[in-house]
């Protein structure tokens, strides 16, 4: 089959606990990152997928396979639907050695066929001189990769990963980041990966889907989403720290209210507001953001009148190892009153940047530069 | 002195403990997952005989089992009488020591980690491989703790098994029975040695059941893997 052919088609609808799940996707021979928050419906949308719960309506098919379909009352269970699903905790076999784990699934296979295929699998995880030793024993990075090639050895026919980094240290997970991608670049089939860290989901899927309390709010190419996150929600989720409300005063310029400001966007406003209404009126409603690494810190020479440069002070400041993040506030005057003024914007830049900077007196000059600032409907 | 009664006891709990053990775990395994208000009565049904006096479930047993009654007459119909024979006290043993089965074995199956049983229906297996691959080695402490205990209860039958069976020397005259009827006789150094060997038994299983609790690991139990 070619890989053009690949498809995992999903539509499927679920009751919660506390809300529903209404997912509706198409992922092709590549990885699709799937964000939420936890308790977005991620993990149970992977499970509907294998086969461990069953969806109330809707249809789920792989390749030229109906595995779910409501109206035809068809639910194929997960041993005959070759998924395979990496667990968030593993799910690895206590009683079971390594090379036991990886050929579980390849019962039906004869003795010697599996052994070398066992030995296979073994190699190319990485795992040679561990194959008689038990999961207890392992490392969580070692354990990873025992279920990883234990789920490909039934070579399925898409790959489900739950979270497949969140129980790992920190330093083991660039490491495990480098492994999955070289997994996902030879395997080539419908891949998804749930996972709450933006980053982690820019990084390994070349698409990407974010869910919110069951639904999905946006979906595409990832350079897009984070570009010009279609709203507030995603934006927040995607990890943009600037967002003001906004009025969009023409096509390319917008009152930012609660940054007191008016600024001019590359992006016309009305662009992402329902195109289908044909004109946007005036005064139109909105969101403007910005994210904080974009924010940029300019000598302001006497003539403020720049695109969208605006003084500001220094609120409070963050420091991370090689960066800081500035809290700022835009209001004009200076702090007379006993309350220390809120925090309007938040910007990062590297600490060399900021040494620079940081002893001259207010006030200081942002730039929110035009092709930064990205306009939100609600 | 005559060591009847000490095979016989041996005999009969050895039998009803292998029968309680399949007809536990399978009970326990079908009982997994299913759950509402019909689930509790059966549930209490299976535990009723850890909790009626062994009396009435041995006049229950009297009533099933008898010449008019629905198994005695079909063992009749075999030309088989239950009542009063050997595989009476087998029966009267099985039926008290189920109940300790069935709770322990569905405990332990309880407590094994859902998400290794759904990996092993991801990877193909069916509900059977499952259960014996994958949910029984796990279980198997607690199974094997069941077991031990099953065989202990059994081995102490006295009630029911005088109800249905009787006491019949060299063919249903167990330990706990003897040790009435030698009582009863004024027999008391008969008793005392039955009494002695009842407890040394117990006293080693149950000795033994800890020890190899404690010893366990589940690197060890790797016998159900082919």
């Amino acid at each position: 089959m070619g890989s053009a052919l690949m498809a995992l088609e999903v539509q499927i609808e679920k009751k919660l606990a506390d809300f529903a799940l209404e997912v509706s996707f198409r992922a092709e021979a590549e990885p699709l990152s799937i964000l939420g928050a936890s308790g977005a419906g991620k993990t149970m949308l992977l499970r509907c997928i294998a086969g461990l719960e069953q969806p109330d309506r809707g249809r789920i098919k792989l390749n030229d396979r109906v595995f779910f379909d409501s109206e035809s009352h068809l639910n194929i269970p997960a041993r005959q639907r070759r998924v395979g699903l990496l667990f968030q905790n593993y799910a690895l076999f206590p009683h079971r050695t390594v090379a036991e784990n990886i050929a579980f699934g390849l019962e039906g296979l004869p003795r010697d066929e599996r052994a070398k295929k066992v030995a296979t699998l073994v190699e190319r995880a990485h795992l040679p001189g561990l194959e008689d030793r038990y999961s207890r024993t392992l490392s969580g990075g070692e354990q990873q990769r025992v279920a990883l090639a234990r789920a490909l050895a039934i070579e399925p026919e898409a790959l489900l990963l739950d979270e497949p980094l969140s129980a790992l240290d920190t330093h083991l997970r660039s490491q495990m980041e480098i492994q999955l991608q070289e997994t996902f670049a030879a395997y080539r089939r419908p891949t998804l990966l749930v996972t709450h860290n933006m980053e982690e989901a820019y990084r390994l899927g070349a698409r990407l889907l974010i869910l919110s309390r069951g639904r999905v709010v946006a979906s595409g190419a990832k350079e897009r989403i984070f570009q010009r996150p279609p709203s507030v929600e995603v934006a927040r989720l995607t990890g943009c720290k600037n967002i003001s409300r906004a009025s969009a005063i023409s096509d390319h310029s917008v009152e930012a209210l609660d940054w007191g400001c008016t600024l001019r966007l590359a992006q016309p406003a009305g662009q992402s507001i329902a195109q289908a209404s044909a004109q946007v009126s005036a005064q139109a409603p909105g969101f403007v953001g910005i994210r904080a690494h974009h924010i940029e810190f300019v000598e302001a020479n006497g003539a403020s009148s720049e695109e969208n440069v605006f003084p500001c002070r220094l609120v409070q400041s963050s420091e991370t190892p090689f960066r800081v993040t500035l809290f700022l506030t835009m209001q004009q005057h200076s702090s007379q009153s006993p309350q220390p003024d809120a925090a309007q914007l938040q910007a990062e830049v590297y600490k060399e940047k900021w040494q620079r900077f940081r002893d001259k007196p207010f006030p200081w000059h942002v730039r929110l530069p035009s092709d930064s600032l990205f306009w939100m409907k609600e | 002195m005559d060591w009847s009664p000490l095979w016989i006891s041996l005999a009969t709990s050895v039998t009803a403990t292998v029968i309680t053990l399949f007809l536990g775990l399978a009970a326990a395994a079908w009982r997994e997952g299913r759950n509402g208000p019909a689930m509790a009565l059966v549930d209490g049904v299976f535990l009723l005989p850890l909790v009626l006096p062994p009396t009435v479930v041995g006049f229950l047993l009297l009533l099933l089992f008898g010449r008019n009654g629905p198994l005695g007459k079909l063992f009749l119909g075999f030309g088989a009488t239950i009542v009063f024979s050997w595989p009476a006290t087998v029966i009267a043993a099985t039926v008290v020591a189920f109940p300790l089965m069935y709770l322990t074995a569905r405990a332990a199956l309880e407590q094994v980690e859902p998400s290794l049983l759904q990996a092993a229906r991801t990877l193909g297996a069916s509900e059977w491989r499952v259960f014996r691959e994958v949910a029984l080695p796990l279980a198997w402490p607690g199974v094997l703790a069941g077991t031990i205990l099953s065989f202990a209860r059994a081995l102490g039958e006295f009630g029911a098994t005088l109800m249905l069976a009787g006491n019949i020397p060299g063919r249903t005259e167990t330990i706990p029975i003897a040790i009435y009827f030698a009582v009863e006789a004024n027999e008391m150094k008969q008793a005392a040695a039955w009494c002695l060997i009842d407890i040394g038994i117990s006293l080693v299983l149950l000795a033994g059941l800890y020890y190899w609790t404690h010893l366990q690991s589940p690197e060890r139990l790797r016998w159900a893997r082919r």
